[in-house]
């Protein structure tokens, strides 16, 4: 069973991830802020991070920064509004695996997760 | 007795002496020694003004009327401390100017007029003359006295030319000529005079005294013992003050010789032309005074002594200084009396005659030859010539006259007399003269028209008197007045009387005088040309450094013209030397256009004044420059342009420090509204990013739903979150449509009157369930029941609504909503027991979008607009909204002034914002 972990600070947003990786049979943990994050990635190890950036306290970046250099197998997936090319190639500059935009597909967004799983 | 050839022969030789001394000075001068420049020397020269009628007169007045005689030595001595501002003036304005006489002086103060010159010199000479005449008459009496023993008079009359009295008045008019008349610029020093007549000065001074000293301490014993043997023979009336003996004619004598001492042609020519330092006024200022006290000393002391001595002897008491030493033997020290009245005449002889020639030549010859431009062209080069002959035949022709004129009329009138009426005649210059130098507007027709009445008083209440006198005018007219009418009578005008006849004289003619002087000033009009000189004259310490600059004039003059008509006057070599210093002082070559301009123009017409008068260097110079007409307001105007400049250049000064201040505040501006265009990119940016969100579930809540076999339950939920987030983004939407609408100024708030305790009280109710479900404390609190103000309630409502909404999302227990009022304003408060904003972020509150971190519920719920939108609405209420502590309590004051004024200026708002 595959661990994933969700941060976003958008309840709805959060909701509607956990209701699809449930329903694609992953282990799903969430959390609503960076620190929040980085206190279940300490404790859980998720195989993947699926991590909004315009988070209070501990923005997405700083935890992804904190992901590759404590856990480098976890996978880090962006999914922010922002749909700049500077803030894409930010993300990617600090070890992301895959930036995708919101509002997204939901198929797509199994499907990129799964695929980089395998 | 002295024999008569004696007499005559010390007389000529003391008249050589005379002339040694002047020609000395001259040629001295010549070397460049200027014996004459001296402080004391000027002082001295100043004494002219003791004539024949103080050497003899004085006595005479004293041994009738007492101690009178001395008013007119008082009023010069009360006056010296004046002269620093009047003579001072009168000086600087006449060196300035070149200026040759009084004549001159008045003429080109009113507009360089020839008609006031040749006026003010006709009464300069009818003034004068007869007093000039006295003083000839006077020697001849004294070289009677001399002859003859006291009693006896001569009854033999001479014919003319074995009269003594005509070649000393052919001497003097010789002496005079040469001393007076070597340079024809009439405003240059005649060393050799001016040292000649302080040497006169000293000269009868010395023999007054002697006299004075013999009387007082060899005949007598010292002056207590006269004035103790003339109370003894009942004199006492004429040194003991009585009540009644005239302290109106006091004043009016003082005032008088004021007057005269400045103003007398002869002190004119002494105190001002002869003038070489204005500092030596201050040494005239007390050793003049001292003089006339010195001078005067011996008077009443003499004229008690012959009272006594020729008690019931027809001896004239005009005579006694000579009669005294001859009664008693001493022949030497009576001919040594005779000199000095001798000096005393002939220097006041002289200088009055230089005076009058000047004038005359420079302001009756002089206009008269150049006023027809034809004639004038035709002897232009004659000209020189003429005047400096004109001038001395003009003193030949004035001692002359004064001669046949005491031998036709004179013995009629005392010494003191005549002088008197002389020094009335004199008094009607001065409204012109101190009008001319103090007041701006004294005008030419107010000069013409004062003088001309006084003069015609002055003839009627002075001179038609003395020629009833003299039997040319029958006694009706004394005693019943003009035309039979009786306030016409000369010497009681208006039925006045209990004046003396000069008083009476002075004040019916310098009343009338001074009065039309300021009334017509003050009618007339001046042309530019008397404007003009009146600026120069008056303001003359700020414009002397500088006249030519400061006569307004338009046009231009060829060179050569001017050139020519210079050299005539002044000769080659001056007019190369003095175009030379134009050149220096203004540092431009006129040569080189050979077109002079206005300022070498003013330049030439004030170097010929000198020599040929103010008004008539103004006729020479105006017929060959082309002259524009100039009106007054025009000159105005260039005066005023001056200023203008001056005032322009602070303005321009100004102007660039404001122009600077400008491009500092659009640098500014410009610096604002790039801050505003990237606050604007981040506003999109930031608002694309929040609707983003909404968006996000939207779509991933449709697709769930679309593709997923859900249990009813979650289908409902899924739903509803959908319809939520819509509602959201609507809100949203809204939100930035409002503050964008607010920024660009096209807001427009709904005012009506509304009662505000109820508007309050309503919006807490609505909030009231909202507080009970978050199971906090919210109270309402209001310090009035009712308040009507013009308010957009539903932007108010939205204000509350919105700072209570924030506040239920921090509050840890309780909300308070409070509005109370002051003489001013309105204050809605609401305060939370939160933990408040941090410090660091209270500058942002109001920001777009900002939101706080440290809000209780995980996720706050707006859009971060409401604080935003709600001070834009506050500001257009014209209030303001603010962020405080008050102990535990966070505080959001919004306060409304109850006066709202409308939205104001809302472009400079969307810059300051």
């Amino acid at each position: 069973m595959n661990k994933i972990l969700i941060v976003d600070d958008e309840p709805n947003i959060l909701l509607s991830l956990e209701f699809l990786f449930k329903k694609e049979g992953f282990q799903v943990l969430i959390a609503r802020d960076g620190e929040e994050a980085l206190e279940i990635i300490e404790d859980q190890i998720p195989e993947v991070v699926i991590l909004d950036i315009m988070m209070p306290k501990v923005d997405g970046y700083q935890v992804c920064s904190h992901v590759k250099s404590h856990h480098p197998e976890t996978r880090v997936i962006f999914l922010s509004a922002k749909s700049k090319i500077k803030d894409m190639q930010k993300g990617l500059d600090l070890g992301a695996d895959l930036y995708l935009t919101k509002p997204f597909s939901t198929k797509e967004i199994i499907a990129q997760v799964k695929s980089i799983l395998n | 007795m002295l024999s008569r050839e004696l007499i005559i022969g010390v007389t000529f030789a003391y008249l050589a002496v005379l002339f040694a001394l002047a020609w000395y000075a001259e040629r001295a001068g010549s070397r460049g020694q200027k014996l004459a420049s001296h402080p004391w020397i000027y002082a001295l020269s100043l004494a002219v003004y003791c004539t024949a009628w103080t050497f003899y007169g004085s006595v005479g007045r004293a041994a009738s009327n007492g101690m009178e005689f001395m008013a007119i030595y008082v009023g010069p001595c009360l006056i010296a401390p004046l002269w620093w501002v009047v003579m001072r003036k009168i000086i600087r304005i006449s060196k300035v100017m070149n200026i040759s006489s009084i004549a001159d002086f008045i003429s080109s103060r009113y507009g360089k007029s020839a008609n006031l010159g040749a006026m003010v010199t006709i009464f300069c000479l009818i003034g004068i003359l007869p007093y000039v005449s006295l003083q000839l008459q006077g020697i001849t009496n004294s070289l009677e006295v001399l002859q003859f023993s006291a009693g006896e008079s001569s009854s033999q009359n001479f014919s003319i030319f074995s009269d003594p009295g005509f070649y000393m008045a052919l001497g003097l008019a010789a002496f005079t000529i040469l001393f007076g008349t070597r340079d024809l610029d009439a405003t240059s020093r005649h060393d050799g005079l001016v040292l000649a007549v302080a040497f006169e000065s000293i000269f009868k001074l010395v023999a007054f005294l002697a006299i004075g000293v013999f009387v007082s301490f060899f005949l007598f014993d010292g002056l207590p013992d006269i004035f103790s043997k003339a109370s003894e023979s009942g004199l006492s009336h004429l040194f003991v003050f009585t009540g009644e003996s005239g302290a109106s004619d006091w004043f009016w004598m003082g005032i008088l010789s004021m007057m005269a001492v400045l103003f007398l042609p002869r002190q004119f020519q002494m105190g001002v032309i002869e003038n070489t330092s204005e500092k030596h006024l201050d040494t005239a200022m007390w050793l003049f005074p001292l003089y006339l006290l010195l001078i005067n000393v011996f008077v009443l002391p003499i004229a008690l002594a012959g009272l006594m001595i020729f008690e019931n002897q027809p001896v004239n008491a005009d005579t006694f200084v000579l009669a005294i030493p001859s009664e008693f033997g001493k022949s030497g020290l009576a001919l040594f009396g005779y000199l000095g009245g001798f000096a005393a005449a002939t220097s006041m002889i002289i200088v009055s005659a230089i005076s009058l020639s000047t004038m005359v030549s420079t302001n009756l010859l002089m206009p008269v030859l150049v006023a027809n431009t034809k004639f004038q062209q035709r002897i232009q080069a004659r000209l020189p010539k003429i005047l400096i002959w004109g001038r001395r035949f003009t003193i030949l022709g004035i001692i002359l006259l004064a001669y046949f004129y005491f031998r036709a009329l004179g013995n009629f009138y005392s010494l003191v007399s005549t002088g008197l009426i002389s020094f009335v005649a004199i008094a009607q210059l001065t409204p012109s003269i101190v009008g001319g130098i103090f007041w701006k507007q004294g005008s030419k027709s107010g000069a013409i028209l004062g003088l001309l009445v006084g003069m015609l008083l002055w003839s009627f209440t002075l001179i038609v008197p003395t020629l009833v006198e003299a039997g040319y005018l029958g006694r009706a007219i004394l005693s019943d007045g003009l035309f039979g009418i009786d306030w016409l009578r000369p010497q009681a005008l208006l039925g006045m009387t209990g004046l003396s006849a000069v008083s009476h004289g002075l004040v019916f003619s310098l009343f009338p005088n001074v009065f039309l002087y300021i009334l017509i000033s003050l009618l007339s009009k001046q042309s530019s040309r008397e404007h003009n000189q009146a600026i120069l004259f008056v303001d003359i310490f700020n414009h002397g450094k500088n006249p030519d600059r400061s006569i307004v004039w338009k046009g231009q003059a060829s060179l050569p013209d001017i050139k020519s008509l210079l050299e005539n006057f002044l000769g080659e070599k001056k007019t190369k030397k003095a175009l030379q210093e134009f050149s220096e002082s203004t540092g431009r070559d006129p040569e080189s256009d050979g077109f002079a301009d206005p300022e070498l123009v003013n330049y030439s017409q004030r170097l010929l004044a000198g020599v040929i008068g103010a008004a008539s260097a103004r006729i020479l110079v105006d017929s060959v420059v082309k002259a524009e007409e100039i009106s007054l307001d025009e000159l105005l105007d260039i005066l005023k342009e001056t200023q203008e400049i001056k005032s322009l250049n602070l303005e321009l000064k100004s102007k660039s420090k404001a122009l600077k201040k400008a491009s500092e505040r659009l640098s500014l501006a410009n610096e604002a509204l790039k801050l505003n265009d990237m606050l604007k990119d981040e506003f999109i940016s930031t608002v694309t990013h929040e609707m983003k969100t909404p968006i996000t579930s939207i779509r991933a809540f449709s697709e769930i739903l679309l593709d997923e076999n859900l249990d009813e339950g979650d289908k409902r939920r899924f739903l509803q979150i959908i319809i939520d987030e819509t509602g959201r983004m609507t809100r949203l939407i809204d939100q930035v449509l409002d503050l964008e609408r607010f920024d660009s100024g096209k807001q427009k708030l709904n005012m009506q009157k509304s009662d505000l305790a109820s508007l309050v009280i309503e919006t807490g109710e609505s909030m009231t369930q909202v507080f009970t479900e978050k199971g906090l404390k919210f109270s309402v609190d209001l310090n009035f029941e009712q308040l009507e103000m013009l308010v957009d309630t539903d932007r108010i409502r939205q204000v509350i609504l919105n700072l209570l909404s924030n506040a239920s999302k921090f509050a840890s227990s309780k909300v308070i909503l409070s509005a109370f009022e002051n003489d001013d304003d309105l204050i809605l408060e609401v305060k939370d027991d939160g933990n408040g904003i941090p410090d660091e972020e209270i500058p942002y509150i109001f920001d777009k979008f900002y939101q706080a971190k440290n809000q209780t519920s995980k996720k706050p719920i707006g859009s971060g607009l409401g604080l935003a939108i709600s001070k834009k609405i506050i500001d257009y209420h014209g209030g303001t909204i603010l962020l405080g502590r008050e102990g535990e309590m966070t505080v959001f004051s919004v306060i409304l002034p109850k006066q709202v004024m409308a939205i104001l200026n809302l472009n400079a708002q969307t810059i300051d914002e």
